[in-house]
């Protein structure tokens, strides 16, 4: 059998020995938990004898919505210092000469970060039992939102290991790659919403009505976290009587996610090739 | 056959040229000093050899490899150590080397006992267990040399191995590229200090603000650099003139207006240089100090750059 890669050996090791890692483990589990919990005390005060099947599953959409907030504020976080914290302790140039190539470095970083978030992820799967408890969602709904939650995870870190190799410095990446991730995760459903208010503002004028969503809403909102989320939740959560796409939202959503995850991850290898540094810049 | 050939090699950062037209070819089985002072461009040399830095122009080869066009292939050939370097924290010496020789494949079998001789090699065998960050900067420069060698590479680039060390550690660092030497490795050395490298390496390069300026084996470069004398002018006024005047003077192979006082390299003999001083004096300049300058090594590069132009 081939041996790991030493980067991912080192950042496994890294990751999941260090005194840090159960820390967060046990921060991430609480947050989502007591976020969880406090939802369930509200609601059983305002109304105690109504607490019904019905309200699992709004229990299990906060949760969902909590872990969403946490894994796009989490991933970044773990994975925009990969590349450029080598740079800046400068251990980089030197790994960059050994037989390891670019792309490994990166996927090697990638890997590791995807399997510690991977391991958040199903530490909080003994939070769904909850939902569980009072019944009112199929499995399939289940394990629908553990791979939404999965593939989204995968794009932030891609996210996040791009911006790592693209910027020299950590702060800039970070900042960076937390922008992106709050525009992929509020701003394409405002800007989607925005959209679709301008269509339907034409429409009127014309005494018309949308026949169907116009395509760039209906991409919007099938890519949009929140929203899919929602969806595979079965909360109405779309603009317009919706449009006939090559695939169900959820197959958009996810195939957006890994094909761009893969994209990001193939141009960091190329990026952190030193000898393609200043190619398009050649005189 | 050459080990590294390089060709009008030039890089360039904004209007700055960090390396012109930089020719040189270095046989197998060398040791070679580059020499210049900071900012030189050696370090951009040494990248670009390295596979870390695209050339703007010209091109460079590793035993028969081009730096960019086949970066992979270079990199199996050469054990590169850079002028600044980090180490990873939480790491023992011994693990340090296993890291690395797990990144150049080295059968995981093998890695304990290669750890072991690199360690010796260098004379850092009793530091087997000892955490990398702790280790002194002499200690650890020599760590990262033996870093280079995991894969036993045909070429070592060695950017200022022996800066910021002290003499003794330098004496270590010393002994050992000397060890690599009778291994018989093609090895590049930079330092800005000539006499440093002059005691170890067969051929010397000079760089200067990017251009190759001087090339030879160690006694033709030294000797060149002997040719000349650098002599210290100190004038009471009129500096500007005398600077002029001493443009002007056969003899006077370069001039350099320090503030307060002019620095030139002198090519003729004792009586021209008396000859000199009672010309200066005549034209009504009050001479404060004339004296000649040793064992500088900026005022040898001076003199290099003053005879190449
Ligand atoms: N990344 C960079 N950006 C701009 N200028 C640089 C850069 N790296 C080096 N230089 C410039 O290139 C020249 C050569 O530098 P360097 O190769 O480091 O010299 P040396 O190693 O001989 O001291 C210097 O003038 C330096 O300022
Ligand atoms: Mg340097």
């Amino acid at each position: 059998m081939r041996e790991l890669n030493p980067v991912l050996l080192k950042e496994l090791r890294q990751r999941f020995r260090s005194y840090r890692s159960p820390l967060v483990v046990v921060l991430y589990l609480m947050v989502l938990g007591g976020f969880s919990l406090g939802f369930i005390y509200l609601r059983w005060r305002s109304a105690p004898a109504f607490f019904q099947p019905g309200s699992s599953k709004e229990i299990f959409t906060v949760l969902s919505m909590a872990q969403l907030g946490l894994l796009a504020f989490v991933v970044p976080g773990l994975t925009a210092g990969v590349i450029s914290g080598e740079r800046e302790r400068q251990t980089l140039n030197v790994l960059l000469t050994t037989e390891l190539s670019p792309l490994s470095i990166v996927v090697s970083k990638m890997v590791a970060a995807c399997s510690f978030t991977a391991l958040l992820l199903f530490a909080s799967l003994p939070l769904y039992s909850l939902v569980f408890m009072y019944g009112g969602l199929a499995p399939v709904q289940i394990l629908g939102v553990l791979a939404f939650f999965l593939v989204s995870m995968l794009l932030y870190a891609a996210i996040g290991v791009s911006c790592s190799t693209y910027f020299k410095r950590t702060g800039v990446s970070t900042v960076t790659s937390y922008g992106i991730v709050f525009f992929l995760v509020v701003g394409t459903g405002f800007l989607g919403g925005f959209i679709y208010e301008l269509y339907q503002h034409q429409a009127r004028m014309a005494m018309t009505n949308l026949q169907e969503t116009p395509f760039i809403v209906q991409l919007l909102q099938d890519t949009n976290p929140v929203m899919v989320m929602l969806r595979i939740l079965g909360e109405q959560a779309t603009f317009g009587p919706g449009r006939d796409m090559w695939l169900p939202y959820w197959g958009t959503y996810a195939v957006t996610c890994i094909v761009l995850s893969v994209l990001l991850i193939l141009w960091s290898g190329w990026k952190l090739n030193p000898m393609n540094h200043n190619r398009k810049l050649f005189r | 056959m050459n080990a590294i050939e390089i060709k009008s090699l030039t890089k360039v950062y904004g209007t700055n040229y960090a390396l012109r037209e930089f020719t040189l070819n270095i046989e197998a089985g060398r040791v070679y000093g580059l020499i210049g002072p900071n900012g030189a461009g050696k370090t951009t040399a040494m990248s670009i050899l390295a596979t870390l830095l695209a050339p703007d122009g010209g091109t460079a080869t590793v035993g028969g490899y081009d730096v960019v066009k086949e970066p992979a292939a270079v990199r199996r050939l050469i054990g590169y150590m850079p002028d600044f370097f980090g180490v990873y924290d939480g790491l023992k010496a011994s693990e340090y080397l296993e890291f690395y020789a797990a990144a150049y494949r080295i059968p995981a079998g093998e890695r304990p006992r290669l750890t072991r001789d690199l360690l010796e090699l260098v004379n850092l065998a009793d530091k087997t267990d000892t955490y990398v960050d702790l280790l002194s900067r002499g200690m650890k420069q020599r760590l990262a040399l033996a870093r280079c060698l995991v894969h036993d590479p045909a070429v070592l680039i060695l950017d200022e191995p022996a800066s910021g060390l002290d003499p003794r550690a330098r004496a270590e660092m010393k002994e050992v590229i000397r060890q690599l030497r009778r291994m018989n490795k093609t090895i590049l050395i930079s330092s800005h200090i000539l006499p440093e490298l002059a005691e170890m390496c067969d051929n010397i390069a000079i760089l200067e603000q990017g251009r190759l300026v001087a090339n030879g084996t160690v006694e033709e470069v030294t000797a060149a650099r002997q040719g000349a004398r650098i002599l210290k002018i100190d004038v009471a006024e009129k500096l500007t003139e005398l600077i002029e005047f001493l443009n002007n003077r056969p003899g006077v192979a370069s001039v350099d207006g320090e503030p307060g006082w002019a620095r030139i390299s002198f090519t003729g003999n004792k009586t021209a240089q008396g000859q000199l001083l009672r010309d200066i004096m005549d034209r009504g300049w009050t001479v404060l100090e004339f004296a000649e300058i040793k064992g500088n090594l900026e005022d040898a590069f001076m003199a290099m750059t003053g005879e190449v132009e």
